[in-house]
């Protein structure tokens, strides 16, 4: 089976129209940057609160915000992550400014605790006892041992009763049924009828489960803001210098064109759809630089390849030529690599949502871009030479070393 | 040709094998569960895999260069009496700034002896000038500063040590953290008592006994400082007290109390959870030093009937009338104190005071469900993007799509060889990093794939054509993966945990992709054109 054979696609003779794709991209991308939605910084960067709460049942959003509103806290967001793994999942963020220097995790106690006892319908009745969606495994075995259903006494046996069969309660409740107990009738298999009974009549299921959250002040979150920073950097000049070190310059400057030219889409592809930039989406825009100077150095190398064989072929046929030999290598791995990221996409999870979402836009982009950018600029560059008068052939490159 | 085909056949095998054992240690059966078991003993989760903690926290090195000349004021100011240097008052005048003491009022007669007093006792840790009017002034050197503060990190850092330890966490990470001027690193995997583990680490635990200066409480702060005339003096400072400190049933009132205790913190040599001997409630049963204890037995024999308080963490515990003489033992109950927060108060105050309080700059918390989910989602969109990857291979390369789907295997057990031999931590984003090594690992076999089938169409022998496509691709395929490395390298440095675990998966997976890509699809190549004549095609 073959998807190309033998193309000859004028690639160069459609860089107007490639160019115009690129601007409409870039400038859209941009305008939402500066006036739209800006740029959205997750709480890595920005500081402040997120909490995850897990809900046994579809949340309502608005009985959430009024649950939380009743504690005092009036600027909370509420997001429900939309797409195929919604799994009954809300992100609650508070902004850094109600997030105290001195206690910082206040807003998250607040929170839990407004859930606690304003979400649930049966919440007033059941304050004070024990919440058995939230509790942790030594919470729930000095529960246990206090309340000694079995009457064992204050026994080391006892004790390490307690402690398995709380085990077998939160390994039911966290890793088969991703922290929520739907009703207390599911634990008759997993733990004893005695103590099964002591929690149905003392311990509650508040319908909802504190999966995890993240608090960042102030200046944790400029710090990691400097290291994204220069690390871009550091990978941008990095990228020119191995690229000016193993072609000419000019392929250099053209790859690290192309590769801006991929970063600001791609950030400018998460204003627009208004999804937040945190640590691990900058790693991955890091990572799809690389992956586009991969894309373009193949290009290129075939460029070189080309140039050494046939010195009187014009340009712009050889760099098509060029291209259409690639094209074939480069639209399989690109759409293999595509199709990887895309079931990360797709059945990665929420916490991985950011950082599929940049290597999906960006190893499209980046496969386009070593086509429609990188290689125009080096038959521009020529160009522009030969339009000085200067002879008009590409610095063909040092030969390929190994 | 035969032999060399089974030489590399056999180191291909033997890389196999070392790596399955590194990925399983040798395990102790072969079932599912106790494979399962031995895998996850060898591949470290990390903290978003596992569930725990992971915390930044500061730690105030202000506070205990405070302390510091706190003490030195009140040597000073006794050093110069003992001189006879009368009329003299030593103070910090500026709030901010701790280093920083003053001695004023200095009678002009006693100038020489106050100087050779400061530059006998005290210049080798302060930079002694005179001021204005009769003044001296004293600031810390920098150095000795710098000392002092890092020597507060240091006992901090011991004492979460020590702390987090009683928690009975396995595997805690306490280090300073570089990114920041005496801050400190904590990560606490599989902890999910949020509250108790913040108490633990951030109570400072200090507790001391001060005299007590005000013949009554006051109900709240602004009554006390207006019974004052504004201000406290700086000899003294203002604190409140929890309820039932002064009997039973009193509110939270507020003293004053002199800011110098009596005794406090080193002072204490053991404390131990016990029982009130009448009413059988918890209690903290705590015990000087014998030096310690000496200085109270003066102190409290000397002054008999005036008030004591007892202070923990700069709240008032108790406040009783010094009856007799009291050596060295002493107790903290009442006020609904718990089993539970009894002991670890004991425990606390035998792992010592911390030197300066901590502030929480950050705090990430994964519970463990949302760690199982991470987890089973990760494998889930592996294995999806594997078999999608492999069947396509299969579809457009037909049999040499075989060879590129058996490489990809093996690039993922070397993979995971490597993560289990170095000890190196799976991380969430660790296990995309294996996902893209699956798509990009697989991008070298389609580059020496497309070269081959270029050049059988230009009319070579299979053999051939598979010589010149590893020949031509093997410079590329060097390129592309140093350049990636080096990306995965940048990350690295720059990235904390989970990106670094990324970093960490997607190097390891190139590098074995170097490996399998070239080495062993070379190898398949060649022993199927072994077993085929010379001229017939290769399936590809």
């Amino acid at each position: 089976m073959e998807l190309f054979h033998d193309p000859k696609i004028d690639w160069l003779g459609k860089k107007w129209y490639f160019l115009g794709f690129s601007l409409i991209f870039s400038v859209a991308g941009l305008l939402s940057i500066l006036f739209w939605h800006h740029l959205p910084l997750d709480v890595d960067f920005r500081g402040g609160t997120v909490v995850r709460v897990k809900f046994a049942a579809h949340p309502d959003a608005d009985r959430i915000r009024a649950a939380i509103d009743k504690a005092g806290l009036r600027d909370a967001r509420i997001q429900q992550p939309y797409g195929p793994a919604a799994n009954n999942e809300v992100l609650i963020t508070l902004s850094l400014s109600e997030t105290s220097q001195s206690a910082l995790d206040q807003g998250r106690v607040t929170i839990i605790s407004a859930l606690t006892q304003n979400y649930s319908g049966d919440a007033a009745p059941n304050q004070g006892k024990l919440d058995l969606d939230n509790v942790g495994a030594v919470a729930l075995t000095s529960w246990l041992e206090q309340n000694d259903p079995e009457h064992l006494g204050n026994t080391p046996e006892a004790e390490t009763r307690y402690q398995n069969q709380a085990s077998a309660v939160l390994n039911y409740r966290d890793a088969q049924h991703s922290g929520i107990i739907d009703s207390m009738n599911d634990l008759r298999g997993v733990v004893d009828p005695a103590i099964l009974n002591a929690l149905e009549q003392n311990a509650w299921l508040s319908g909802f489960h504190f999966q995890g959250g993240e608090i960042v002040g102030a200046q944790v979150g400029k710090v990691l803001q400097h290291q994204a920073e220069l690390a871009t950097l550091y990978s941008l000049g990095g990228m020119l210098v191995y690229l000016w070190f193993r072609f000419e310059l000019i392929y250099g400057v053209a790859a690290v064109v192309a590769c801006f030219h991929d970063t600001i889409i791609t950030v400018g592809a998460f204003s627009l759809a208004n999804r937040e930039i945190s640590l691990t989406v900058i790693a991955a825009i890091l990572t799809l630089i690389g992956y586009s100077m991969n894309d373009t150095i193949v290009v290129f190398d075939r460029i070189r390849e080309n140039l050494r064989l046939s010195r009187r072929e014009p340009l712009a046929d050889l760099v098509n030529r060029s291209i259409n030999q690639t094209l074939s290598r480069t639209v399989l791995t690109s759409g293999l690599t595509f199709l990887t990221v895309l079931s990360l996409f797709l059945f990665g999870g929420e916490v991985l949502r950011g950082f599929s979402f940049a290597l999906v836009i960006g190893i499209l982009i980046g496969t386009y871009s070593s086509i429609a950018v990188a290689a125009p600029m080096l038959v521009a560059y020529q160009d522009w030479r030969a339009r000085r008068g200067r002879t008009a052939s590409l610095p063909a490159a040092k030969k390929a070393r190994v | 040709m035969k032999t060399n085909i089974k030489t590399r056949l056999i180191v291909i095998f033997a890389v196999l094998a070392v790596c399955v054992v590194g990925i399983f240690g040798i395990p102790q059966g072969v079932s599912g569960t106790a494979l399962k078991q031995s895998l996850l003993n060898r591949i470290h989760l990390g903290l978003d895999l596992k569930g725990g903690m992971h915390l930044i926290l500061q730690v105030k090195v202000d506070e205990a260069i405070s302390a510091e000349t706190d003490t030195d004021v009140a040597g000073l100011q006794s050093d110069l009496q003992r001189n006879g240097i009368t009329g003299a008052v030593v103070s910090k005048p500026d709030a901010n700034r701790a280093d920083f003491i003053q001695i004023a009022g200095v009678p002009a007669a006693h100038n020489d002896d106050v100087r050779s007093l400061l530059e006998s006792s005290y210049s080798s840790r302060f930079d002694i000038a005179p001021g204005v009017g009769n003044t001296w002034t004293l600031t810390m050197k920098p150095t000795v500063e710098g000392e002092a503060k890092q020597r507060a990190l240091d006992q901090a850092l011991e004492v979460i040590q020590t702390r987090t330890n009683t928690l009975g966490v396995s595997e805690p990470i306490i280090e300073p953290y570089q990114l920041g001027s005496y801050q400190i690193l904590v990560e606490l995997p599989g902890v999910d008592d949020l509250g108790r583990v913040k108490d633990v680490i951030q109570s400072t635990a200090r507790l001391e006994a001060h005299e007590v200066i005000s013949d009554q409480p006051w109900t709240d702060r602004q009554t006390a400082l207006q019974a004052l005339g504004g201000y406290v003096p700086p000899d003294a400072e203002l604190l409140q007290s929890v309820p039932g400190a002064a009997a039973e049933g009193s509110p939270g009132e507020w003293y004053e109390l002199k800011k110098i205790p009596i005794w406090g913190g080193r002072d204490i040599r053991d404390a131990q959870p016990g029982h009130n001997p009448n009413t059988n409630e918890p209690e903290v049963d705590f015990y000087l030093t014998s030096a310690a204890g000496d200085k109270f037995a003066a102190w409290t024999g000397a002054n008999i009937g005036k008030y004591m308080a007892i202070v923990l963490d700069n709240r008032v515990q108790e406040v009783a009338v010094i009856k007799g003489q009291i050596r060295d033992q002493g107790n903290i109950s009442g006020g609904g104190i718990t089993e539970q927060r009894v002991k670890d108060l004991s425990m606390l105050l035998r792992t010592g005071a911390l030197p300066a309080s901590i502030d929480f700059l950050q705090e990430t918390t994964v519970g463990p469900s949302l760690g199982a989910d991470s987890i089973h989602q990760g494998v889930v969109a592996s294995i999806v993007g594997m078999l999608t990857v492999m069947a396509f291979m299969l579809i457009y390369y037909r049999g040499a799509g075989i060879n590129a789907d058996l490489a990809l295997f093996l690039n993922l057990v070397i993979l995971l060889g490597f993560m289990g031999y170095s000890g190196a931590t799976l991380t969430l984003p660790g296990i995309a990093g294996v996902i893209l090594t699956i798509g990009m690992g697989v991008d070298s076999n389609v580059l020496i794939f497309e070269r081959i089938r270029e050049e059988l169409r230009a009319g070579k022998s299979p053999s051939a054509s598979v010589d010149q496509g590893f020949a031509h691709a093997w410079t590329t395929i060097v390129d592309t993966h140093v350049t990636t490395i080096v990306s995965a390298a940048i990350l690295f440095i720059f990235g904390t945990g989970p990106v670094k675990g990324f970093a960490v998966t997607l190097t390891f997976g190139l590098l074995a992709n170097l490996f399998t890509a070239v080495f062993v699809s070379r190898v398949i190549f060649d022993a199927n054109l072994s077993r085929k004549l010379h001229g017939e095609p290769i399936s590809i």
